[in-house]
């Protein structure tokens, strides 16, 4: 789960991390409002979860009151990527010397999380990573030990960032540990981390939060932008389904995310196109399944739906009956494809047959039935 | 014939009161695994599956009455974390977490812990083991798989049964069946069960499915062009998959250009491992 700039700099300011004055606003009045406490001039930014919103104009700089509400009037009619946006970061305008970049993730392969820097703030650090790679230090952090301070001064000297600093970016670096590691998130960034009159101040800032760690962060949760996924995904994860939309014209219904991945590209190896990814979980019952169909028939898209079941907790039985029930309530015509296999499965089957579904025997067969039928309808 | 569970394997089910670790525990007793000792903190002294199989409080009781050399995780995924310091801290040498759902940084912290500790750890987000005839640990359906001379090692946990479902169907059997789970940070990866059944003197051909999201195929690659004298053929998930989107798997997503199922199956097919298009071909290819 992303969160807005505005939402990580307030967890950054808590853990001791400098960051502008300033304040969120929903209308232009209120950006005025912001804009005079302030004084002087401010910059306006548009609380989008999309990468570029400089580029794109959702960033502006305004030199008095009056022209903040201006600006803050047309940021908030814009839309970035397709996404509105509905608040503005109202910051005091910093003037900026000089710009670095410093980050934490979970480096996948050394199973341990990496803090990077960079000379080169400003800029997406996937981007310096390819041109000026050398612009880079990184540094592994022990996750049974922490940070430790050395690490800061080694990654300070590795980017030539000036000795008066030294004391500050370590500050700074553990406050970023520290938010990164209470929130449970994937990433923590600030970028740029500029040196303004002779201070370091984060500038900006982005935090990626851990979904499975969301238990025990409820404040993070209540954060979550529905904007940026379509309804039918917020939808599923009220059932604890995980549903991605497609533009496909076959919707999917699989159990087990990797079944589900093979079912799309066999799908697509027999010409059709998925509409959906979705995976029922390990153990879904009745009430699950049918509410996974009923989000699968909510896309005027789908000419076909392709049930595809292995049973290891889930039980075919369970499905079946899923299945039958959603079909009550949503009076479809879409043609189903079913195949089920393994625990309970031949009871599933014997279910479906009864009630006259479409039933197949291999993915490869079950894939070219539902190709077929999405054509023929 | 087989790694890392066999006849020899005395689990303990930790969860074993729960309803997955309740329903499996059945399952997993049917097959005929040796199931020592269940463990639910407060539910000590209780028995499950009428009377057969005693419940205690702690694993470290546990393995004390019953002498447990491997375990298998059925608790939520706020207590795993737990469940598997428990583990490891009451000497099992084993440990499979079937719970999805882990926090990734529980399970930095679980996988730089173990590896100091020399503990083994399979999963979490996996499906476990399956060694057909002898030990089944976890909830893999026992009877969709053979004894056979074919190693399975997987990220996934149906796409697993989809393909020893496919053996079967042709006659082949599986030495055992490695789940290592989708989840971004596991304990044990590919190049470490490729290791094993490369050493395993009846596991004769291997299988490996991936998906897409991190670079452990790739790796995997490597070690066998490096490493391996047994034919390999793989299989990967998400071909179709959009960048940036986390595909259920926690770990089963493309960031920033890498993870690519096309860059997995390249580096495969550029050391001579023949990779499946549809999981019905790796019978073929394990033949031909």
């Amino acid at each position: 789960m992303k969160l807005h700039e505005y939402q990580s700099k307030q967890i950054f300011a808590k853990h001791g991390i400098p960051i502008p004055k300033g304040r969120v606003a929903a209308t232009a009045n209120e950006a005025k409002a912001i804009a005079e406490e302030l004084g002087g001039r401010v910059v306006i930014k548009s609380q989008v979860l999309v990468g570029g919103r400089g580029k794109a104009g959702g960033i502006r700089l305004a030199k008095s009151p009056d022209e903040a509400e201006d600006v803050a009037a047309a940021i908030l009619t814009m839309e970035l990527k397709g996404l509105p946006v509905r608040k503005v970061l109202v910051d005091e305008a910093a003037n900026i010397d000089s710009e670095i970049y410093l980050g934490i993730t979970n480096d996948r392969a050394a199973r341990k999380p990496v803090m990077i820097a960079s000379s080169e703030g400003g800029v997406d650090i996937e981007e310096t990573a390819r041109e000026n790679p050398k612009a880079i230090v990184r540094i592994h952090i022990d996750p049974l030990l922490g940070l430790r301070d050395y690490q800061s001064r080694d990654l300070a000297a590795g980017i030539d960032l000036p000795r008066e600093h030294w004391r500050a970016f370590a500050g700074i670096a553990r406050g970023l540990w520290q938010a990164y590691k209470s929130s449970d998130a994937n990433l923590a960034e600030i970028n740029p981390l500029v040196i303004a009159d002779k201070r370091l101040l984060a500038v900006d800032g982005k935090m990626v939060i851990d979904d499975n760690a969301l238990f025990r962060h409820p404040d993070l949760n209540e954060m979550r932008d529905l904007d940026v996924e379509v309804e039918a995904e917020t939808e599923a994860r009220k059932y604890g389904l995980s549903f991605i939309k497609l533009e496909g014209e076959i919707g999917c219904m699989v159990n087990g995310a990797g079944l589900a991945m093979t079912t799309m590209d066999i799908i697509k190896l027999y010409g059709g196109e998925p509409a959906n990814f979705l995976d029922i979980g390990g153990g879904a019952g009745a009430e699950k399944v049918a509410a996974a169909l009923r989000i699968i028939l909510g896309d005027s898209n789908v000419k076909a739906v392709l049930i595809n079941i292995f049973g290891g907790i889930t039980r075919g039985d369970e499905v079946a009956r899923g299945i039958l029930e959603a079909l009550q309530t949503f009076n479809s015509n879409i043609p189903m494809i079913a195949r089920l296999v393994g625990t309970k499965a031949a009871e599933g089957r014997q279910i479906l047959a009864d009630a006259q579904m479409i039933t197949a025997e291999s993915l490869s067969d079950a894939a070219q039935k539902a190709v077929k039928a999405a054509k023929g309808a | 014939m087989s790694i890392l569970i066999d006849k020899n394997t005395r689990l303990l089910v930790q969860g074993i009161t729960g309803n997955e670790g309740l329903f499996h525990t059945e399952r997993m007793a049917a097959y005929g695994t040796n199931i020592v000792a269940g463990v639910t903190p407060g539910k000590g002294g209780e028995w499950v599956l009428d009377g057969k199989i005693p419940v205690f409080d702690s694993v470290r009781i546990a393995v004390e009455a019953r002498g447990a050399n491997t375990s298998v995780i059925f608790v939520p995924a706020r207590f795993a974390t737990d469940a598997i310091f428990e583990a490891a801290d009451a000497g099992i040498a084993l440990i499979v977490c079937i719970t999805e759902g882990v926090p990734v940084q529980d399970m930095m912290k679980v996988r730089n812990y173990l590896d100091q500790k020399h503990v083994r750890l399979v999963g979490p987000n996996c499906p476990g083991l399956l060694t057909p005839g002898e030990s089944k640990v976890g909830i893999i359906p026992g009877d969709i798989a053979i004894q056979g001379n074919v190693g399975v090692v997987s990220r996934s946990g149906t796409l697993t049964y989809e393909v020893l479902y496919a053996l079967k169907e042709v006659g082949v059997g599986a030495s055992t069946c490695v789940g290592i789970g989708g989840d971004p940070i596991n304990g044990t990866n590919f190049i470490d069960v490729l290791g094993m059944f490369e050493a395993d003197p009846h596991t004769e051909k291997v299988v490996l499915i991936g998906e897409i999201g991190g670079s452990d195929e790739e790796k995997a690659a490597e070690f066998i062009a490096d490493h391996m004298t047994k034919p390999v053929a793989a299989f990967i998930a998400g071909r179709t998959a959009p960048p940036g989107k986390r595909m259920g798997h926690a770990g089963a997503i493309v960031e920033g250009g890498s993870g690519l199922a096309a860059d997995k199956i390249e580096a495969f097919k550029a050391v001579g491992v023949p990779v499946a298009d549809t999981p019905e071909e790796i019978p073929a290819l394990l033949t031909g």
